[in-house]
């Protein structure tokens, strides 16, 4: 553990698990395995997280909400899947609901099987995530901005998050707007009259 | 007419270790509406009857719900053993009994905890959280785990536990409960908790019984219902009442579930003094060809367990009702009227198990 240096906060969501898991993960923050004395905490704040825990599986009424979720999260990031249903869908990998593991959606660092996986295992999965979280943080730690010229820094942007060696991939082609996309217009137009309706329903949900 | 405003509230929200969403409508502070939103953690499982055979599908109804587990893999057995006309071994009745109240002894600390959380009184959710873990160690020497057990199977149970050990699990318990009345003398007596419970979100008696409210929410309300009143398993021999409470506010429904907590401690005790010898299973012939309804009291209410069976290995449909799911109506109706501020010490008094709700 000496290469704990900092304490990460982990956010927690249930995909469509049997609960097993949930209340595995807060029987970890609790008297008897006390990750809190590390200055762990379940943070409900995707903003504040480091580690992103999930337990069960991916359907498609969670899969908007786990990826909106995975990119509020600030970079470096580790995420972990908790129990066998996270990991790939488990007892529930044939129902018709059920997509697969997490990793069908977002990128998973590390698998903690189990059903239910057990404390001790996600204890160990939180600290195999925090060395996932230090290798992303190095591989932050050369900014485009700290290098001399543009082309270096170009070339480093495009070598973010491979190993040392490894050849960049190629920039994608740019495409800049013609004349076939249409332009939408956002909010009350001077000359359109039919616009004022919809200023006072107030749900906020119409689009405009 | 004050402004309305909606407010969203979850899927993701601190306060909810599962995803529930809720759309409140507000009148300034007050709520004035609530449209709840479910289906973030449906599965499907019921359709999984087509894949797996019938005893094996006891494992994957247990995965239900990781809380009431227990009661879950009971509840289908209850219902296949009723269509194939099994009668169980008392003693397999009886460590069902035991491993069940064991179960609701581990909702309860779990929900005492999430409802302290709910109002933010952070050590006390932990001090319940401790005491659970007592009775987790139990599960795991009798069952070998500690959330899900598979020890429930058709015809009976897997697993015996000599009565040394019920002794020794009695006497356990029974040494937990000066730590457990400190505890919950705090949810009853605590100043700054009566301020958050008392008086919060009334469910008159009408109302429990119109809006078909289970479990500690219509006990809470006055209403004495519990199907262990039935006297499946061995709650016959062991002369069960259930606690019932009037008032039907959150304050209600907590002591329903304190008293519950002992109550438990008192089956367990009691079944464990009782013990009757021979087989914890018996030899299951045939496959099931006919309907059966089976109901089981979870600790967050009446659960249903229907099965059909069609003479194969396969059952036909299985179909689980659960407590949550008859709770939700009463939770709107709690809603309606709370301060924005209550909203989840609500959510949270009916125990919400919505992995329970959607499957």
């Amino acid at each position: 553990m000496s290469y704990i240096t900092k304490s990460p906060w982990i956010i927690h969501y249930d995909g469509s698990s049997c609960n097993g898991c949930d209340i595995e993960v807060l029987a970890c923050l609790t008297p008897m395995y006390d990750v809190e004395r590390f200055g762990i905490i379940n943070t409900g704040n995707p903003k504040h997280a480091d580690i992103f825990l999930i337990t069960g599986s991916i359907n498609e009424q969670n899969v908007s909400v786990v990826k909106q979720i995975y990119e509020q999260m600030p970079e470096p990031k580790a995420v972990a899947a908790i129990g066998i249903c996270a990991t790939s869908g488990g007892v529930f990998k044939d129902c018709y609901n059920i997509m697969g593991g997490v990793d069908t959606v977002i990128p998973v660092d590390v698998y903690v099987p189990g059903c239910a996986a057990r404390p001790e295992a996600i204890i160990d999965g939180v600290v195999r995530a925090l060395g996932a979280l230090d290798e992303k943080k190095k591989a932050m730690e050369k900014r485009p901005h700290e290098t001399t010229t543009a082309a270096e820094a170009v070339a480093n942007l495009d070598r973010m998050g491979l190993p040392d060696g490894a050849p960049p991939e190629p920039l994608e082609e740019l495409v800049l707007p013609g004349d076939d996309i249409e332009v939408k217009y956002f909010g009350t137009q001077p000359d359109d009259e039919s616009a004022d309706d919809s200023k006072n329903s107030g749900s906020g949900k119409e689009e405009a | 007419m004050a402004k309305r405003t909606i407010i969203p509230f979850g899927p993701q929200h601190p306060v909810l270790p599962e995803p529930i969403h809720l759309d409140l409508v507000l009148e300034d502070e007050t709520v004035v509406e609530a449209i709840p939103s479910i289906g973030f953690i449906h599965r499907g499982l019921e359709k999984l009857v087509e894949k797996n055979e019938w005893p094996e599908m006891v494992y994957v109804i247990e995965r239900i719900c990781g809380i009431c587990s227990f009661g879950h893999g009971w509840g289908y057995c209850k219902s296949v053993e009723g269509n194939l006309g099994i009668t169980v071994p008392p003693r397999a009745e009886y460590l069902r009994t035991i491993w069940h109240e064991l179960g609701r002894m581990h909702s309860h600390l779990l929900w005492l905890g999430l409802l302290a959380d709910s109002f933010g009184f952070e050590s006390l959710f932990m001090h319940s959280w401790r005491l659970r873990e007592t009775v987790l160690d139990i599960f795991e020497e009798t069952t070998g785990g500690r959330v899900i057990f598979s020890v429930c199977k058709v015809g009976g149970v897997r697993k015996d536990v000599p009565d040394e050990k019920l002794a020794e699990i009695a006497g356990t318990l029974r040494g937990m409960i000066p730590e457990l009345k400190e505890l919950t003398d705090v949810f009853l007596e605590d100043l700054s908790v009566k301020n958050r419970l008392e008086g919060v979100g009334v469910l008159s008696t009408e109302d429990a019984k119109e809006l078909c409210a289970v479990g500690p929410v219509a006990r809470g309300s006055g209403v004495r219902m519990d199907v262990r009143l039935d006297g499946h398993g061995a709650y016959a021999d062991l002369g069960f009442e259930p606690c019932v409470e009037e008032g039907g506010d959150s304050m209600a429904r907590c002591k329903v579930r304190v008293r519950e907590l002992f109550q438990s401690i008192d089956l367990i005790a009691e079944a464990a003094g009782h013990m009757p010898g021979g087989d914890i299973e018996v030899k299951v012939k045939g496959n099931p060809s006919g309907e059966f309804v089976g109901r089981m009291e979870q600790p967050r209410g009446e659960a249903y367990y229907y099965s059909k069976g069609n003479g194969s290995k396969f059952l036909e449909r299985i179909r689980v009702r659960t407590p949550t799911n008859a709770n939700i109506p009463a939770l709107v109706r709690m809603l309606q009227g709370c301060d924005l501020a209550d909203v989840p010490v609500l959510v949270l008094t009916i125990d919400p198990c919505i992995s329970c709700t959607e499957r």
